[in-house]
């Protein structure tokens, strides 16, 4: 608030995070670097097995314990990944917020919505049980569920999908959090709520001037909510940019076949143009670009050197031997 | 008839009517299941829902979560029997005496399931799931395997490096591939596909659906092809039929359906889809809520607790859908269409 203005929300570089077991390692997220500034809602979008659930929970280090973490990740200056327990706790909830893709499995099916929200506030302020209760009250107005006095006895089985991402919602709200982490959660919704909740997180983001990372799948999703995008392939960042250049003009091939292979208004009579084969093995990932086995523009190089980023601009990266941007 | 079937299988059955007669007829299908618990309450899973389809056409089927979609996919297999209503197959009456034999039916309609992995015998490999079908139906052990080579190379897969692995072995786009050769095994007329591309990544999805469209064109297929993405149905139907809540709300062409849609829920339902420019972002939620129960749908027209329009009439009077003439028939079930319902905006859509 106060001159730190320049300084962004969250500063990631070089983080790699690696599952190991006996059998195998798993390189799920390798030397991903990007930054998110106050006020920002950064999409992270990827397909399943991408890395990109991962590097939103190792901002808060919601983690397993066989996971490797390595590089530099910074909440507001703060330094995660040297937290002790204590810190974390008061991050997780506090300066950091979570919201998941299935709210029936991250609420707690055995106590009521408002003693979930609660126990929360309770811990992170050091208020008693009334205040909390009328803090929740207020919390879910804000998050806008009908008849919220009722809904705050409610167990979150008697809620329907949309109320339950609601409760959520509220929940990670409830400590005024500056960074909002959203995990795919409107993908378990149907269309019709979908979009409720997609326009509910936008205005909350703005009202409450917000940082935003929004982890999703669907490209249609991320139209509707990002200011930047972060395309991610096989556990890397391959692509970053203003949310409507990526879609109307992107420049890593993967990201383009992306978008051509995404149904959306095609010709009925034509194939859609789909991207050969299918994605890496993430325990046996080669040498050099990922992307390459599958790319239209691969060269021999490609499949000897891992590409560096490249940025066309200073918001404007891609990490691709074969730029075929005249944009200089 | 097994041995008529393998001198040649494109002739058995034989097209008895022609192209006119429509494949598939449902009348007034009807499934509710009981709640554990609840004396005399039912989930209303598919309520009255009638529709044709026509030899070589696509039939799209969208709906949101619960609206009874699957539940329909299932009943047209006859994988559960329905309450009440009835089933005409190419002429043939399905599950009443005199009528299709369950058996030829199953040959004859096929299903590809949403998971591609627990509609897999996960202790079988590929080739013995695909080549099971035909086996069962009559076929000897060897020919069914070599109904089952071919019909792996149809869809993409080496018979040879594919056939002998297990599904844990394979991704979700050749795990489909699977389904979708274990389908076609049985040489059937129609498939039923219930949301095929759903689980898959985009990039694969796009090559899932271009393997579809080959496959129909070659074999002559008719698909009845369930989803919830609005423009997976739009690029691949020709008609769409909407559900809510267990019932038709309307059905017709598909450009119909997309460009002038008749039905209040199916506009709010293409409002509110993404539409991919962020230059044109959704201001304001088509509508507001969740979908109702299906337990204790609302009386008369089960959106009309969700409708900008709902009036007296919507809660006392179920809305029919429209007269239905033919193919190019587009129809809804809404009061506003009937200018004889009392609802005060009707004729004027």
């Amino acid at each position: 608030m106060d001159g730190s203005v320049e300084l962004p929300l969250v500063e990631v570089s070089d983080l790699s995070v690696k599952f190991v077991s006996r059998e195998v390692t798993v390189h799920a997220v390798n030397n991903v670097s990007f930054s998110a500034r106050r006020g920002e809602v950064l999409c992270i979008l990827g397909e399943s097995g991408s890395g990109k659930s991962v590097t939103l929970r190792s901002l808060m280090r919601l983690l397993p314990r066989q996971a490797r973490v390595d590089g530099d990740v910074r909440v507001n200056g703060k330094d995660v990944l040297a937290m002790g327990a204590r810190e974390l706790r008061d991050l997780r909830g506090g300066l950091v917020a979570m919201i998941f893709q299935e709210p029936m499995t991250a609420l707690d099916p055995v106590y009521t919505v408002g003693q979930q929200i609660g126990e929360m506030v309770r811990r992170h302020t050091g208020c008693d049980r009334k205040a909390a209760r009328a803090r929740g009250l207020e919390l879910l107005d804000l998050v806008g569920v009908p008849s919220a006095q009722r809904r705050l006895d409610a167990y979150p089985h008697e809620l329907s999908g949309g109320l339950r991402q609601r409760a959520m919602i509220a929940m990670a709200l409830s400590c005024n959090p500056q960074l909002l982490l959203a995990d795919e959660p409107t993908t378990a919704l149907d269309a019709t709520v979908q979009v409720q909740v997609l326009i509910l997180l936008r205005r909350l983001q703005r009202e409450l001037g917000m940082g935003m990372i929004f982890v999703t799948h669907d490209l249609g999703v991320a139209a509707e909510i990002a200011d930047t995008i972060a395309v991610m392939y096989a556990g890397r960042i391959v692509e970053i940019g203003p949310v409507a250049q990526v879609l109307s003009d992107p420049l890593h091939p993967y990201t383009a076949g992306l978008l051509a292979s995404t149904v959306h208004g095609q010709q009925k009579d034509h194939d859609i143009d789909a991207i050969p084969g299918s994605p890496p093995d993430m325990r046996r990932l080669s040498q050099g670009c990922s992307f390459a086995p599958r790319c239209p523009r691969q060269s021999v190089r490609c499949h000897a050197t891992v590409p560096q980023p490249r940025f066309i601009a200073p918001d404007r990266m891609a990490a691709c031997l074969n730029l075929s941007v005249g944009t200089e | 008839m097994a041995l008529a079937a393998a001198s040649n299988p494109r002739l058995d059955p034989p097209d008895r009517a022609g192209p006119a007669q429509p494949l598939l007829i449902a009348r007034d299908l009807k499934k509710h299941f009981p709640v554990k618990g609840a004396r005399g309450k039912a989930v209303q899973a598919v309520d009255g829902v009638s529709f044709t389809v026509r030899k070589g056409e696509t039939l799209g089927i969208v709906g949101e979560s619960g609206c009874g979609k699957s539940t329909l996919a299932r009943l047209l297999l006859h994988l559960v029997s329905p309450d009440a209503g009835e089933l005409v197959f190419d002429g043939d009456a399905v599950g009443v005496a005199g009528g299709i034999a369950l058996n030829a039916l199953r040959r004859q309609v096929q299903i590809v399931f949403q998971d591609s992995y627990s509609s897999l015998n996960p202790r079988m490999p590929v080739r013995d799931s695909v080549a099971f079908g035909p086996f069962i139906q009559g076929r000897k052990k060897a020919e069914a395997r070599d109904i089952a080579r071919a019909i792996l190379g149809k869809v993409g897969l080496d018979a040879n490096l594919f056939g002998p692995r297990y599904p844990h072995e394979l991704s979700g786009g050749q795990k489909q591939r699977v389904n979708i050769a274990r389908a076609l095994a049985t040489d059937p007329r129609m498939v039923i596909l219930d949301e095929p591309v759903s689980a898959l990544d985009k990039s694969v999805e796009a090559q899932v659906l271009n393997l579809l469209r080959a496959l129909k064109r070659q074999l002559n297929l008719t698909y009845v092809f369930i989803s919830h993405d609005l423009n997976v149905v739009r690029y691949i139907s020709d008609r769409v039929l909407v559900m809510y809540l267990g019932r038709v709300v309307e059905l017709g062409p598909v450009d119909a359906i997309f460009e002038q849609p008749l039905h209040p829920y199916t506009r709010a339902l293409l409002a509110s889809h993404p539409s991919m420019d962020p230059a044109r972002r959704i201001e304001e939620p088509p509508i507001s809520g969740d979908p109702p129960n299906p337990i204790d749908p609302p009386s008369g027209c089960r959106f009309r607790t969700r409708c900008p329009c709902a009036e007296p009439v919507c809660e006392s009077t179920v809305p029919v859908l429209g007269e239905w003439l033919d193919m190019q028939s587009h129809v809804a079930a809404c009061h506003m269409q009937d200018p004889k319902s009392g609802h005060s905006k009707a004729g004027e859509a």
